[in-house]
């Protein structure tokens, strides 16, 4: 599950068995409470939507007490979405992050929807390499770094992230976008730009996975559009280690359960035994 | 809890040229719903419209385990919804919002509605003219627009059909009625769906008087469940220059009107 679709998991235990899931990235958590961007803040787009939620969460305090301990109770890897506005800010979570019983930390420098931070670091090889030293140097924790699209070269960013010494490197945060209201000459977001995410950001998602898996040897965890099996395997080929789904969430909330059934039946289909010997397999032409 | 489940049409009505009565059959949902809730449908199994359709109650029916909605062809979702054939299967989730219309034990209540807000006023009349003496107030554009006036005179004590034409009923704003009744008689509680103007109006005659006031509101969602953090509604006791906000899925979609700011 991937952050800033799936809260902190309590709206889809009403639905589904969260102890099928191999674990829940968390919705973006920082150092403090956020409120979040103006409303509108959701416009659907052609096979997806536009998102300027803008990393609204209750601070990491709170959700140390209250929705951790609940998260606990199930048989999944908990992954907290640290983000923040200054290297500092990043740090102090981290630190925070380091005392609880996670399994992880997915550092957020690809949100394109808050004015400081994240984006402003997760653009260059140096911004990256910036902050995830200094996140290593504190967490001892398996390290998990997301990028975002919006870049020249997402090998650059990748390779930051292998440098600094993360365990991990997680694609694609949302692309930006725009949709405007022609009778009202307005965009429909509040915040005028958003977050592209959906079916409609696959294949530029796929594309960038194969690039980035290609160029470093730390796993990659892939995302961006899936909401079936098929798309999965399409990650896996790409040269995805593992996949998560984001807003697929939205469409059904037992739609993680369906792509996990997918997979099983492709590789019963394919003959296949161990899923990671399909990873990074695409015959190019 | 809410669930997910494939809903048969049992019955299609179109009651405008754009708006459309469907009956669905969901046991699930029936038993459980109250006045005030909404559905999250899934207009087609494609990825193409991509989001659900948040769609409010118009009727609750426990017993033959079916619930009524009405909507408005607006767009992609609602026009392929728009064309399903009774006997098809629906992807409906709901019961869905925390937040719906509280009865406590008012014995008299004014329910003001406009346009095609007036839909989950309806199951909220029904459900309050058991115990309660109902007043309802629904304003239309103009004779053409107006709607669903027979069940609505069978589950309020008093309707007021106003137009803002003249053409039909009343001549004028609803809330004009709604306030003249006000100077006459008390009322325990105000019930309000309809367009922001409509709502604001009410929302500030109601703090003026001090009389206790639910809203039924409406942003653009996307998971509908609370999660995505989507449809934010302003808290009225936001600082400022620090907005707090609620979520109109999971706090509402009916919030006290002392506790926003729209």
């Amino acid at each position: 599950m991937l952050h800033g679709t799936f809260g902190y998991g309590r709206e889809f235990d009403q639905f589904i068995d969260l102890n099928k899931l191999g674990g829940i990235i968390t919705k973006g958590t920082s150092l403090k409470p956020r409120p979040g961007n103006k409303p509108p803040r959701i416009c659907e787009t052609p096979s997806g939507m536009l998102n300027s939620i803008g990393l609204q969460n209750p601070g990491v305090e709170y959700f140390a007490q209250n929705d951790l301990p609940w998260l606990k109770k199930f048989d999944t890897a908990i992954i907290v979405n640290a983000c923040g506005s200054s290297i500092d800010e990043y740090v102090e979570l981290c630190k925070i992050l380091n005392t609880l019983d996670i399994d992880g930390v997915e550092l957020n420098l690809s949100c394109p929807n808050v004015k400081a931070g994240c984006l402003a670091f997760g653009t260059t090889y140096e911004g990256v390499k910036e902050v995830t030293t200094a996140v290593r140097k504190v967490l001892d924790k398996p390290l998990i770094v997301k990028l975002t699209p919006n870049v020249t070269d997402i090998t650059l960013t990748a390779k930051a992230v292998e440098d600094a010494g993360a365990d991990a490197v997680s694609l694609i945060n949302t692309l930006l976008g725009m949709s405007i209201n022609i009778d009202t000459r307005k965009p429909y977001l509040a915040n005028n730009t958003g977050g592209l995410s959906g079916p409609a950001v696959k294949p530029v998602a796929v594309r960038m996975v194969y690039q980035v898996a290609k160029a470093v040897n730390i796993p990659v965890l892939g995302m961006g559009g899936i909401v079936t099996g098929e798309d999965a395997i399409e990650f896996m080929l790409a040269g995805a280690n593992a996949v998560s789904i984001g807003c697929g969430n939205f469409i059904s909330p037992d739609v993680s359960i369906n792509a996990i059934e997918g997979i099983e039946s492709y590789m019963t289909k394919h003959k296949i035994d161990d899923i990671n010997s399909i990873v990074g397999t695409v015959e190019m032409n | 809890m809410p669930v997910n489940v494939k809903a048969k049409l049992i019955s299609k009505e179109q009651l405008k040229n754009d708006i459309f009565k469907f009956v669905i059959s969901s046991k699930e949902i029936a038993n459980i719903a109250k006045p005030g809730q909404f559905l999250e449908i899934r207009v087609s199994n494609n990825i193409d419209p991509f989001l659900r359709r948040p769609i409010s109650i118009y009727d609750i029916d426990k017993e033959n385990s079916s619930l009524t909605f009405i909507f408005q062809v607006k767009g992609k979702g609602t026009t392929i919804l728009s064309q399903k054939n009774v006997g098809e299967e629906i992807d409906v989730m709901g019961p869905l919002g925390f937040g719906c219309f509280k009865l406590e034990n008012y014995k008299n209540i004014s329910i003001i509605g406009g346009g095609i807000g007036v839909f989950p006023l309806h199951e909220l009349a029904k459900t309050a003219k058991q115990n309660a003496n109902v007043n309802t107030y629904l304003g239309f554009r103009s004779k053409d627009f107006v709607l669903c006036e027979n069940d609505f005179n069978n589950v309020s004590n008093k309707l007021v059909i106003t137009t803002d034409d003249g053409s039909y009923g009343e001549n004028g704003f609803a809330i004009n009625y709604l306030t003249a009744d006000l100077d006459k008689s008390n009322t325990d509680c105000i019930y309000a769906c309809g367009p922001l103007p409509m709502l604001r109006a009410v929302q500030k005659l109601a703090l003026e008087r001090n009389i206790p006031c639910q809203l039924s509101l409406e942003e653009r969602m996307g998971c509908g469940i609370g999660a995505c953090l989507g449809c934010a509604v302003k808290t009225s006791s936001s600082p400022k220059d620090a907005p707090q906000y609620m979520h109109v899925c999971k706090a509402g979609p009916v919030f006290d009107a002392k506790d926003v700011e729209i």
